[in-house]
């Protein structure tokens, strides 16, 4: 057996800031990520009801340009990225030939033969190759660009109050989904309105020389609006209230878009071939294998990735995500049951759906997603 | 990170606080720490039966479960019914209001196995 030690994961261009904060890090995708600052709950409820600043600098960024840039990603990519107007971005999906989920992105057009691609931190040299893999023949070309990137998020109803006077593009103009290149605090950003948690906000791509003076003017600016930092377990409680897939729990290789209930991203009308689109074809017109629900415990035991949904005392499916939700005040989760079983479970609320947790039956309801809904 | 001379502490993070033949039992300010938001304590009813080094308990955060270790032989005599609303004590006050239980010790002169104040922040230094 070998034994090499594993490379000690590498800090983002925001470490003094985190040290500063007194942060707890973590080690995640080979990166150390802040988990926490003043406590996961609290961070969770300033990003509902003012704003949280983020540090997103672990994902990937892959530049995809030239040519036939848009017609690369439309082979690569399940989605029509050929349809977006420069200026525009889209949640889509890159899937293996059996139609099994290999990322979800976002992905960025910047001008016509300009798109950028943004992966998970785990995934990133999986998508990139698969990337330069697929846009072969095409005049195109593929870029890992993410050490050119430090990323920086604010979300927040107060987001858009915090961040205008300190941008130099009008954000009344900058529709949901849309991402421009401009200058925040002096310093050079795609600014993009986009977000993981549920509520109003902006990610801000940044060179990394400039990511800690960004971070510092976003902080000051938001200080009296109630902006804090917020971590990755703030970010998971967030996304998981917003009933947004995280990969890894909802997507994997062995699930399709359909099975998670994201079948909107794959788009059979276009023009040309697409990676996975026979599979991915199949599977639209076949009964699903599964269904991705939302639960609600009926007790204060939290349901976790792994753990067995029961009907009747009978596995019926297995949960992906799950953790105390700080606004609901109860624990939820998401899961993949059998569908039949999914069906008669949506009627009931006689206890017959429960959890396993660690061993012990724990009540749970079906209920739709997503748990939460800004308001509006 | 708080470490009080007077109590005695066992290497899974629990303090003990010793009067008479009753002892005081909850998580170190450490534990509760590394294990983020509390939001549920389970404890063994008052009657039961507990074993110095046996798993009895857990405790429930955000992100992960941890069992509750008890750090005597004895019979738990009284759990902190305040921990049902209100789990966040044990973040907040882990010495005081965040308490878990007390057990009535088979042998109140029995302090073997628990670490002193010093013991403990050695075991932390080292674990950080």
């Amino acid at each position: 057996m070998s034994s090499s030690d594993p490379a000690p994961p590498r800090a983002t261009p925001l470490r003094a800031v985190h040290e500063g904060l007194g942060a707890t890090m973590t080690p995640f995708a080979g990166w150390l990520m802040p988990l926490r600052y003043a406590g996961e709950i609290s961070e969770h409820q300033a990003v509902r009801n003012a704003a949280g600043l983020f540090d997103l600098s672990h994902m990937g960024e892959i530049a995809v340009t030239g040519p036939q840039a848009a017609a690369a990603l439309d082979y690569a990519l399940v989605g029509r990225l050929s349809a977006l107007a420069p200026g525009r971005a889209r949640y889509t999906m890159i899937c293996a030939p059996d139609g099994g989920v290999l990322d979800d992105l976002i992905v960025y057009r910047l001008a016509d033969e300009e798109y950028l691609v943004v992966a998970n931190a785990a995934n990133t040299a999986t998508v990139a190759g698969a990337l330069r893999e697929r846009a072969a023949g095409h005049d195109a070309q593929v870029r890992d660009r993410t050490d050119e990137y430090a990323l920086i998020a604010i979300q927040g109803p107060r987001a858009a109050a915090i961040l205008a006077p300190l941008a130099d593009i009008d954000l009344d103009g900058v529709k949901y989904y849309s991402g421009y290149r401009g200058t925040v605090a002096g310093q050079p950003v795609l600014l993009a309105r986009t977000g993981y948690t549920g509520e109003d906000g902006f990610e801000l791509f940044t060179p990394p020389e400039g990511a800690e003076a960004l971070w510092r003017a976003l902080a000051a600016a938001g200080a009296g609006d109630g902006l804090v930092p917020a971590g990755l377990a703030a970010r998971d409680t967030l996304r998981l209230e917003a009933g947004m897939p995280l990969y890894g729990n909802e997507l994997t290789a062995e699930v399709t878009p359909f099975d998670a209930g994201l079948g909107r991203v794959v788009v059979f009308d276009k023009p040309d071939d697409f990676v996975g689109r026979a599979a991915l074809a199949e599977r639209a017109q076949a009964a699903p294998r599964r269904m991705l629900a939302g639960l609600i415990a009926g007790s204060r035991r939290v349901p976790r990735h792994g753990y067995s949904v029961t009907w009747d005392g009978v596995s019926c499916g297995t949960v992906t995500s799950g953790a105390p939700s700080p606004t609901l005040a109860v624990p939820i989760a998401m899961a993949y049951l059998d569908p039949e079983t999914a069906r008669a479970a949506r009627d009931d609320s006689g206890g017959r759906l429960a959890v396993d947790v660690r061993g012990k039956p724990e009540p749970a309801r079906i209920t739709d997603l997503p748990f939460y809904r800004r308001p509006r | 990170m708080s470490i009080p001379d007077e109590l005695r502490y066992t290497a899974e993070h629990e303090w003990v606080a010793i009067s008479g033949s009753v002892a005081s039992v909850g998580i170190t300010d450490y534990a509760q720490q590394a294990l983020g938001d509390v939001v549920y304590v389970s404890v063994p009813a008052p009657g039961t039966r507990v074993t110095a080094g046996e798993a009895c308990g857990e405790v429930e955060s955000t992100k992960s479960v941890s069992d509750i270790f008890s750090p005597v032989d004895g019979e738990v005599s009284e759990v902190n019914a305040d921990l049902d609303d209100d789990p966040a004590l044990v973040n907040s006050d882990p010495y005081g209001a965040g308490w878990l239980m007390k057990i009535q010790l088979d042998d109140p002169d029995n302090e073997a196995g628990l670490l002193t104040a010093d013991e403990y922040a050695d075991l932390t230094k080292d674990a950080e």
